[in-house]
């Protein structure tokens, strides 16, 4: 982006990032076809029992301020295409969390015609969290193994083709993360 | 459902599918003239998942949890639904006990539904403490419910002949204790719903349906009974152990947004009340049936009330291992065209409310098909293309 630094100073800056981003993920949520069971559950983080918000985590509505994309559901065909979009919105670097069976396999809709069985067949996704519904307690446990992989550096590295929503304009891309 | 533009000037604002206000995909277009809206139209389907079709694929036992799974709030009126359905082909009927052990989990979620939706509902006109504590107090019979079947949402109380869980008298005490907190939480919503000046402002005279279009809309549940059309199935054809141990029906007179407010509550209260008469007289029996092996051809029809209408189930078995046809008519996909007709004249700040006010649920309801082609030419099928399609897929 024309700003160069020098290494050191990146080095401080990416501590500075992470250190930041550890500290106070910012979280989307979006349901790509699933029965609400998860997403009620999700919600119930955010309520004073569970209350995410006291780590930091925060849920809100804009693809583009978010870290961390809370997604759910068997990705309906008509779904994908919202799905990949917002990703796309999102900036860099960002990290997926699926929740719930049907996110990780289609789950008791496997078979079912009109969904692509799992988010991780469209998106890169760094967590999953099985259940159906997971607990809440699950949930954030979720959110913690991702934060503590990026605190130690120790996200596994992946390249996955993802395809981009046409009316982007962008041919499909390599993501490696 | 969208416009087409005749060369006028409008401007239409486009919300979802992803939006922060809702918690499900659904695409929502305001045609606005300044600050009123003039016209609206929905487009759902997001959810679509193809479960009724997906249903052809399942032994009626694995159909009791796919069933479940329509819908992750009124999962247990689902099953009910169903297994109602499956037992009359079967020709058995469930025992006293199990019957009124359905009756407990389907009040106890309608529970936990209506404060689910006073929360949300809250939160769409602004006011997110009424939402954090009605969630709060939510939690309560989210211990219940997880403490009768261990599980927080899809409780799988159902089997096809009777139930799964016993509720034991150690059990209903602390459901009891549980009951009466909530009782007194109630009371403190209705009044803070009767009396707050701010929330008035928000929904009083707002959204105002009357009888008849109620009935010309074929609005149901809550929404309906708000507007003073009094019908609930557990009322006018009673199911499971609502001969027994039956509710009072919950009706409002003024059909607007704080009628549906007042509605809700009332008959969450209505609730609490007909589950202590439940504990009280629980009758003695086992908990299943013997049911046949297998469930002989025919043909039948269920009804129940869920938390948002009448829900309704057809089912055809052939006398196989599997249903050959099951159709399900949900309580949310009747009361879209309330919002519909009803959002027009209002303000555009008063659309989140009105959306809300009829407890909408996306994934019950999202039957539409949209067949994407090649990435450019998104279409929409009508039934024609659709029958078209079938007959040639099948030659
Ligand atoms: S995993 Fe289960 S509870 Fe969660 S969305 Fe899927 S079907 Fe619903």
């Amino acid at each position: 982006m024309g700003l160069e630094v020098s290494k050191p100073w990146q080095q401080v800056l990416d501590k500075i990032r992470t250190w930041a981003r550890v500290n106070s993920p910012w979280a989307i949520h979006f349901n790509s076809g699933s029965c609400n069971g998860c997403d009620i559950e999700i919600l119930a983080t955010l309520t004073p029992r569970y209350d995410v918000e006291r780590f930091g985590i925060k849920l809100q509505g804009s693809p583009r301020h978010a870290d961390v994309l809370i997604c759910t559901g068997p990705v309906s065909l008509q779904a994908k295409d919202r799905l990949l979009r917002i990703y796309w919105q999102m900036p860099e670097p960002k990290f997926v969390i699926a929740v719930g069976s049907c996110g990780l396999s289609g789950g008791v809709f496997h078979g079912c015609y009109n969904i692509v069985h799992g988010i991780d067949e469209v998106l890169p996704v760094d967590v999953f969290v099985p259940g159906c519904p997971p607990r809440p307690e699950g949930i954030i446990y979720g959110v913690a193994v991702l934060l503590e992989a990026l605190k130690s550096g120790k996200r596994p590295e992946r390249t996955m083709t993802v395809e981009v929503p046409a009316e982007l304009g962008v041919p499909k891309v390599e993501v490696s993360q | 459902m969208t416009f087409e533009q005749h060369g006028e000037n409008r401007f239409i604002v486009p919300i979802g599918p992803q939006h922060p206000a809702l918690k499900e995909p659904g695409h929502f277009e305001f045609v606005v003239d300044g600050e009123i809206v003039t016209g609206a139209s929905v487009r759902l389907g997001y959810v679509h998942r193809g479960i009724e079709k997906g249903a052809e694929d399942r032994t009626w036992t694995q159909n009791l949890y796919l069933m479940e799974r329509i819908c992750g709030i009124c999962s247990h009126i689902h099953a009910t639904a169903f297994v109602q359905g499956v037992e009359k082909l079967a020709g058995v009927e469930a025992p006293p006990r199990a019957r009124a052990i359905r009756e407990i989990f389907a009040e106890l979620e309608r529970i936990h539904s209506h404060m689910l939706w006073l929360g949300v509902a809250a939160h769409e006109g602004g006011f997110d403490a009424l939402f954090m504590y009605s969630w709060r107090d939510r939690e309560v019979v989210m211990d219940m419910l997880e403490m009768l079947s261990g599980n927080r949402v899809h409780y799988s109380a159902n089997l096809i002949g009777g139930v799964k869980y016993d509720v034991t008298p150690d059990m209903m005490d602390k459901i009891r204790d549980g009951l009466n907190y909530l009782e007194e939480r109630l009371v403190h919503y209705l009044d803070v719903v009767n009396n707050d000046e701010t929330f008035i402002g928000r929904t009083r005279g707002i959204g105002t349906m009357t009888r008849e279009q109620a009935q010309l809309l074929g609005a149901v549940g809550p929404t309906a009974r708000a507007s003073n059309f009094a019908y609930d199935v557990r009322v006018d054809a009673p199911y499971a152990a609502y001969t027994e141990f039956p509710v009072e029906m919950v009706v409002a007179e003024e059909g607007d947004l704080h009628a549906r407010f007042v509605v809700r509550i009332l008959e969450t209260m209505e609730s609490i009340r007909v589950l202590r008469r439940i504990f009280d007289n629980m009758p003695e029996s086992e908990l299943v049936t013997r049911v046949p092996r297998r469930i002989p051809a025919g043909e039948t029809i269920s009804r129940v009330e869920a938390p948002r209408g009448e829900l309704f189930y057809f089912i055809s078995s052939g006398g196989g291992e599997k249903p050959e046809r099951v159709k399900v008519r949900t309580p949310s996909l009747c009361n879209w065209g309330t919002v519909i007709t009803l959002a027009v004249g209002h303000k555009l700040a008063d659309m989140p409310m009105i959306l809300a006010g009829i407890d909408p649920c996306f994934s019950c309801n999202d039957r539409l098909v949209m067949v994407k082609r090649n990435h450019h030419d998104p279409q929409l099928w009508t039934w024609a293309d659709l029958r078209n399609y079938g007959i040639e897929y099948y030659r």
